[in-house]
């Protein structure tokens, strides 16, 4: 038997019980550690689980991201879903398929493949067997572990894999109840928390008296070291009480931002952990190429606020959350409690699009610590808006400068990407980085920096190699070690500052040598599937009308493969430029290889060019000596209806390569398509995002 | 106080101090999850209901002033066009803003049955979406203009 190189989440799952169970009513429970988190991806799972099996998909139940109920995978972030559960569902599914009919073929004297599975019934050529999987299922041993060597159905057998098939989920959203705030359970309480102002900062004075006033209405305060959490019967009571209690509270030892610190530039000579990767530093003859780019600290900043449930009974504590990630926060809770984890069940519940860590975990720790004082009651916790922007982390800001080395002609022959941003993922893990978990009496020491490994993609690294012919290249990392506020993973981690800074350095490149930004491009580039994207977006967007530089109106281009692994992007943008960036049109061409569902993959792309468009144009994380400062949607403006372009995007089909993960695929190709396309229309060309009106002006004056 | 008003065509009366949000009625009070806080600052528009057929947003709103007046809420419109056109253009990814907007939709497709595109993102200037759905969005409201004008019961 030849080795078969197991997808992670059945290395750690290897069981397909634990995955796949036959229940009443011929449904198929189908149980998976990813969640939903607005791409699509229960529906996506189940399409591949359906066809594997040869089930309608109608029959499949999904069971997802519950730590007393579905399989251990990780977070559902990095775009890995698909690549990971859904190679790891559809492995499975062939496994269980596999087992029933050889068994079944044994029973009968025939060969497997004289067996027809429709719709779960067993035939054998017209006529049916008498048997299906949920009468012959318990027939074979569902608990031996997956190997990887069922035989897995042909691409071109398809019919539910490749088809637009509806989200499951959307009806429930659009007419009631559907998410995690939604959840009603006996005897609940509304918590609500007095925030510490910062790590290290001490309560010195609160007077609850005045709170309780405020509250106008009965009101529990809890309060453990800094920790202080408001909870009553009545939601209304308990947010007056947290809206007051900051004009109650005297806070001694608080730390001090400065306003210079909201800058990318502020991170240059902090201290850091610096790493080399690539190729050792040369001395390369020729024309040097050098520019510095950046972009500003930018919000999760989810349309609703993080929300939790908990309830301590029995000695046991089950959290309802929002979280990408339920068993690392199981864990992460265990640790920061002191308990064993199997005294906490975690449960998914769908909540607002993240986009990353925001505060979904830190508001599950504030429930549970709640909970566990005030046992047998369901505590519900929701933070208030300016509670969700001011301790949320978010993604940090990064500076890139790009040292080329042309040869005559103007092709690479050494690169150098040097890198400066605080950690790009601070995921709690085994405690570290829960923000309650700073206020308790014995406080979390300061989590110790890390950055995902190379292997995984990098952090402040992803993307920072070019897939260009550049010659010798390398990355010069700094890891800054203490940023001004926390920081981790905001969709693309360090991919959108990168491509955004590769792809404006091609056009300057290009610019140089005097030839067209997508010629150059084409010239310096082998990867056929990488030519493919740039050529059609190009096409789409009939780039050979593309004018002279100055006018006012703008064409660029930006291109990426996510991590270099996953799915291909190039991005096409139109924009006129007066006093601020008016952005008309995007075109996108992209390669995910074998894609599940055409329709939400559109999706993907489509939603990943407007939030791109808005971190571009409009976001950044702006802090005053209190903290962050860009507290509500009119200090931390996003993309409105009024300024969404027209949008086509296009998937190049390749079914017959393995599926890519592209939930983030168009993010940094679009930051670049714009900055290329602003500098085209201004004839200048601004380096540092957002391209605010601030910066456009600030550009035409020069 | 106690205060009585209309909710999706039943005449309601509740229990509560005359300067509770009428977000937290509806939700609390009454179980209807489909308007939704976001940020309590008329800022993102998760939380439109209709009074009276206009938009308001009902996290500010008080609600003694809503004594004797009619709500509808999203729950009311589960048969209308308008969700049935954002399910055909899946105009939709985390869905967290979308029941505000379809009030807001609805809103405007009772006064103006034939909007062009300029009409609807006029109508849409309150609302907010952070996955960037809003051309598909859009697309769906005009997607359920044409099945309205087609004769479905709006």
């Amino acid at each position: 038997m030849s080795a078969v190189t197991l997808p992670l989440s059945v290395v750690n799952n290897p069981r397909p019980d634990r995955w796949i169970r036959f229940e009443q009513g011929r449904t198929v429970r189908l149980s998976v550690g990813k969640v939903e988190i607005g791409q699509g991806v229960l529906t996506a799972l189940a399409q591949i689980a359906a066809e594997e099996l040869d089930v309608g998909l109608d029959r499949i139940r999904m069971v997802s991201g519950d730590t007393g109920a579905a399989p251990d995978e990780g977070s559902t972030s990095s775009s890995l879903s698909i690549e990971v559960s859904g190679a790891s569902v559809r492995l499975i599914a062939a496994e269980v398929r596999n087992r029933v009919l050889t068994r079944l073929a044994q029973r009968l004297n025939c060969a497997p493949e004289d067996i027809a599975v429709v719709d779960g019934a067993f035939f054998r050529g017209e006529v049916p067997t008498g048997h299906d999987y949920w009468n012959f299922a318990g027939e074979v041993d569902l608990a031996r572990e997956a190997d990887g060597t069922a035989p897995r159905k042909p691409v071109e057998q398809y019919r539910v894999v490749g088809t637009p098939i509806a989200r499951l989920d959307l009806p429930a959203k659009l007419t009631g109840a559907a998410f995690i705030h939604d959840m009603v359970r006996p005897d609940m309480l509304h918590a609500r928390l007095l925030r510490q102002p910062s790590r290290g900062a001490r309560l010195a004075a609160f007077d609850e008296a005045a709170v309780r006033r405020a509250a106008g209405g009965e009101l529990r305060i809890l309060r453990r070291g800094n920790f202080v959490a408001l909870a009553s019967p009545n939601e209304t009571t308990a947010q007056r009480a947290a809206v007051a209690a900051p004009l109650h509270a005297t806070w001694d030892n608080v730390r001090r931002l400065e306003p210079v610190q909201q800058e990318a530039a502020w991170l240059l000579g902090q201290p850091s952990d610096d790493r080399r990767h690539g190729d050792p530093p040369a001395d390369v003859a020729g024309e040097v190429f050098e520019a510095r780019y950046s972009r500003g600290y930018v919000a999760h900043a989810a349309i609703g606020p993080s929300c939790a449930l908990a309830e301590y009974r029995d000695g046991h504590l089950t959290i309802w959350t929002h979280s990408q990630a339920v068993y690392p926060l199981r864990n992460s809770l265990a640790n920061v409690l002191g308990r064993t984890p199997e005294t906490i069940t975690v449960r998914h519940v769908q909540g607002p699009g993240c986009y990353g860590h925001n505060g979904a975990d830190d508001v599950a720790l504030d429930a549970a610590l709640i909970a566990l004082e005030m046992p047998d009651r369901c505590i519900r916790v929701q933070w208030r808006r300016e509670e969700e922007f001011a301790f949320e982390p978010v993604g940090t800001a990064q500076v890139v400068h790009i040292r080329a080395v042309l040869d005559a002609k103007g092709r690479l022959r050494d690169w150098t990407a040097e890198i400066w941003a605080a950690t790009h993922v601070q995921r709690p893990a085994m405690g570290g980085n829960m923000l309650a978990h700073e206020a308790l009496p014995q406080p979390a020491p300061e989590p110790r920096v890390t950055e995902p490994a190379e292997a995984a993609g990098g952090g402040g690294t992803r993307n920072a190699v070019p897939l260009y012919d550049v010659g010798t290249r390398r990355i010069l990392h700094h890891l800054v070690l203490r940023a001004p506020v926390r920081t981790s993973a905001l969709r693309g981690l360090g991919a959108p500052a990168n491509v955004f800074a590769i792809e404006c350095a091609m056009d300057e490149l290009a610019e140089r040598v005097g030839e067209d930004p997508v010629a150059y491009r084409l010239s310096i580039l082998s990867n056929p599937r990488a030519r493919r994207v740039i050529e059609r977006a190009a096409a789409m967007a009939g780039w050979q009308r593309r004018g002279q530089a100055g006018s006012g109106q703008g064409l660029g281009i930006g291109f990426a493969q996510y991590k270099n692994r996953s799915a291909y992007a190039a991005v096409v943008a139109e924009v006129e430029v007066e006093r601020e960036v008016r952005l008309n049109r995007v075109w996108c061409a992209a390669d995910a290889g074998l894609v599940i569902n055409p329709d939400g993959a559109r999706n993907q792309l489509e939603g990943g060019i407007l939030q791109s468009a808005s971190f571009t144009l409009k976001e950044q994380v702006r802090f005053d000596e209190q903290g962050i400062s860009s507290t509500d949607w009119s200090l931390y403006p996003i993309l409105r209806f009024s300024e969404v372009p027209e949008i086509t995007c296009e998937l190049i089909e390749a079914n017959d390569q393995p599926s890519l993960g592209m939930g983030e695929c168009t993010i940094g190709p679009t930051a670049a398509a714009i900055g290329n396309a602003v500098a085209h229309a201004l004839g200048t060309r601004i380096r540092d995002l957002p391209l605010t009106r601030e910066r456009i002006a600030a550009a035409l004056l020069t | 106080m106690s205060v009585a008003f209309e909710v999706n065509g039943r005449t309601v009366s509740v229990q509560a101090n005359e300067t509770t949000p009428l977000l937290d009625v509806l939700r609390n009070e009454l179980g209807l999850k489909g308007a939704r806080y976001g940020c309590g600052l008329e800022q993102c528009g998760s939380c439109m209901v209709l009074l009276d057929g206009e938009p308001v947003f009902a996290c500010s709103r008080e609600v003694s002033t809503v004594t004797g007046r009619c709500i509808t809420t999203v729950e009311a419109l589960a048969d209308h066009p308008l969700v049935q056109a954002f399910l055909d253009e899946q105009a939709g990814q985390c869905g967290y803003c979308l029941s505000g907007i379809v009030i807001s939709a609805k809103a405007l497709l009772d006064r103006n049955p034939m909007p062009e595109r300029a009409d609807i993102i006029a109508a849409l200037e309150p609302h907010l979406c952070r996955c960037g759905t809003h051309h598909r969005i859009i697309r769906a409201i005009r997607r359920a203009a044409g099945s309205i004008r087609e004769g479905a019961p709006a």
